[in-house]
């Protein structure tokens, strides 16, 4: 008997990362037993296409979102106004490929340099004013809807450039362009906050926030930039978006989203209150509600109804965490081995 | 008179404020503005907004949130319209739309409470699960034709010759005034204060919390459910997709109202103010007939954070920065 198995799976149960995991594990397992077909892979033209794919492809505005949103969050932050950044990035987009006759790097620079701002806004007046963050973008939530309606008068726009087409519908190698990007997202920010004292500022900043500002951190600044990585994140979401479908609906686009983004985060492990967090956690958290959605319309269930499904997740995880479950679950355990011996 | 312009009521006092300005400004740029009818209709459009904030009111005084009482108004509609198209007496189908709105937040109450949850997810949660459930009964949206709802609809008290008040709008000042009473001259009302002042302290002041904190989702999801029925008053039907984002429209009427999302402070009648600053810009909107519903969205964004800038400035409390 090594100690090395034994350690593995201590340090498995005692992560984060374990019951979502566990989760998507048993979904598709599930699959594996009741409906082989959702794990078939067709390759058309070389590019990868199947119920997986399909998944994954779903998976991404919210992926992508949740990068943003689990930095965010693990300031002891909120964003809720990612899905108002995504319609305004999109109707500008989508107004200046028409009327400005705009290539797609100056698109891709418009839409960033749009979130930017908005990030801008957001981290100042949650770090230098001081306002709670659900108020903060709420503020920017409601006023952002807005601004995205009066760009476009409030009608869709066709999406014709070819760049951000690619964006949403293209492949490298057989993959798609979606997909790479997410991966490219999570690498690059993975490596940003673990290989440097990003991240670690970050979970000092949420954790005690007096207490990182008198170790010399700049708490206020790593704030702000966490609004504006989310807001870019959100950018990036809606050029996916948009060269998926073809068309910017303004008053549609990126619409409740801002909730599935903090849902992904929460089931991934982060909490709420801020402090530590997980970005693999957060991707898994996205990934294991769209199967669990995706899981149950194979199986017949109307797409409407996908909410409940949600709900369910949201509450069992609320609840696993809660000690005082913990606690109760533990006296019946112990209760019912007493009785056995 | 002094102790009434003390810091804690400037917030307030800023509303009415801001009301009597929006109105009087649009006054004089509209004729016709300042007319009965036009107020008697800020309450009467408004209704569902209204008897929803007020609910909502007492969620955030408490220090928490509700984010469940959009989809809880899209259920009751739909369940209400399906019951009275199976041949329900509709006062019987208002009834337990009404049990079952005040049971689904009671639920989220107990939650909250006995597993120490943040009230952000589980009502997060609460909101996916009505909106869900509400594709269940019904994904189409389904009319509501009745002699109750005519006669309903056909109720009003005349005003003037012209103008009269309707049952809707009755049902929400109706609710203001039994919320009102209940913030301020009930056991009730002053443990859910101190509760948001401090639920520490409270609990050691020997205040039933977890009592009261269940009875406080109970009453939001009450008010969200009869906000649905005064809303299938309005639209005569029902639709599963109704009250989509409307917790945000019913959270941004209580904080232009001036009551702190930290909890604690505030007053039902600055929601009410809330509501109506809210109504008045719809109604400007309207008038002007040029713009689109996209002003309406800006200008109250921009409202919120007038508001929510001066709130702080105001106030300087220590402990924001955390959302939970």
């Amino acid at each position: 008997m090594s100690n090395a198995p034994a350690s593995i799976v201590s340090r498995l149960a005692q992560s984060r990362l374990v019951w979502p995991l566990a989760g998507l594990a048993l979904l598709l397992l599930f699959n594996l037993a009741f409906d082989r077909a959702f794990f078939d892979l067709s390759t058309r033209d070389g590019n990868l296409y199947g119920p997986i794919i399909t998944v994954l492809r779903l998976a991404v505005k919210v992926m992508l979102l949740a990068m943003g949103m689990t930095l965010v969050i693990a300031t002891g932050g909120v964003d809720l106004s990612v899905g108002s950044v995504m319609a305004i990035v999109g109707a500008l987009v989508a107004f200046l490929a028409e009327r400005a006759q705009l290539g797609f790097p100056g698109l891709l620079a418009v839409g960033l340099a749009a979130a930017l701002i908005v990030g801008l806004f957001n981290g100042a007046l949650v770090a230098y004013v001081g306002i709670q963050p659900i108020v903060a973008t709420l503020i920017m939530m409601v006023l952002g809807r807005g601004v995205a309606l009066s760009i476009t008068g409030g009608m869709p726009v066709r999406i014709e450039d070819a760049g951000v087409l690619f964006l949403g519908r293209g492949f490298i190698a057989g993959v798609p362009v979606q997909i790479v990007l997410v991966l490219a997202v999570f690498l690059l920010t993975a490596l940003a906050c673990r290989k440097t004292a990003i991240g670690l500022f970050v979970e000092a900043v949420g954790d005690n926030e007096v207490a990182s500002r008198l170790s010399g951190v700049n708490a206020r600044g790593i704030k702000l930039l966490t609004y504006i990585f989310c807001a870019v994140c959100a950018a990036l979401a809606a050029l996916v978006s948009i060269g998926d479908v073809g068309r910017v609906e303004p008053d549609r686009l990126g619409q409740m989203l801002e909730l599935d983004a903090i849902t992904a985060v929460v089931v991934g492990g982060t909490v709420l209150t801020g402090g530590r967090f997980t970005l693999t956690g957060s991707l898994i958290g996205a990934l294991l509600i769209q199967t669990l959605t995706m899981t149950l319309v194979r199986q017949g269930m109307p797409s409407d109804v996908a909410p409940v499904p949600k709900a369910l997740v949201i509450l069992a995880v609320c609840l696993l965490q809660s000690a005082r479950l913990r606690a109760q679950l533990a006296a019946l355990f112990s209760k019912s081995r007493r009785a056995v011996s | 008179m002094k102790q009434f312009f003390i810091r804690k009521n400037l917030p307030i006092l800023a509303t009415a404020a801001v009301l009597v300005l929006l109105f009087g400004t649009f006054s004089l740029l509209f004729p016709n503005f300042l007319s009965l009818r036009v107020i008697a209709n800020l309450f009467t459009n408004n209704a569902h907004v209204g008897v929803i904030a007020v609910g909502m009111t007492f969620v955030i005084l408490s220090g928490g949130i509700d984010l469940s009482v959009g989809s809880v108004l899209g259920f009751t509609t739909i369940f209400v319209a399906t019951l009275i198209n199976h041949e329900v007496p509709p006062v019987v189908a208002i009834g337990l739309a009404l049990v079952v709105g005040s049971l689904f937040g009671a639920g989220m109450g107990a939650v909250i409470q006995v597993y120490q949850l943040p009230p952000f997810l589980v009502t997060l949660a609460g909101m996916f699960l009505a909106r869900g459930l509400a594709f269940v009964v019904s994904a189409q949206s389904l009319e509501i034709k009745h002699g109750f709802y005519a006669a309903v609809i056909d109720f009003g008290i005349p005003l003037t010759e012209q103008v009269t008040l309707r049952a809707t709008s009755g049902i929400f000042i109706a609710v203001f005034l039994a919320a009102l009473c209940l913030a301020h001259f009930t056991r009730f009302g002053r443990n859910v204060y101190a509760i948001g002042g401090n639920a520490s302290s409270a609990l050691l002041m020997g205040l039933p919390v977890a009592r009261t904190r269940i009875w406080i989702y109970t009453l939001s999801g009450f008010c969200a459910a009869l906000g649905g029925i005064v809303f299938t008053f309005q639209t005569q039907s029902g639709n599963a997709t109704n009250g989509l984002g409307l917790e945000l429209d019913a959270i941004a009427a209580v904080v232009i109202g001036g009551t702190l999302l930290s909890g604690g402070v505030g007053y039902v009648a600055g929601t009410m103010m809330g509501v109506l600053i809210y109504g008045t810009i719809l109604t400007a909107i309207s008038f002007h007939g040029q713009l689109d519903s996209s002003w309406q969205r800006i200008a109250i964004g921009g409202l919120l954070l007038v508001f929510i800038v001066i709130q702080r400035l105001l106030t300087r409390a220590p402990a924001f920065g955390r959302s939970n």
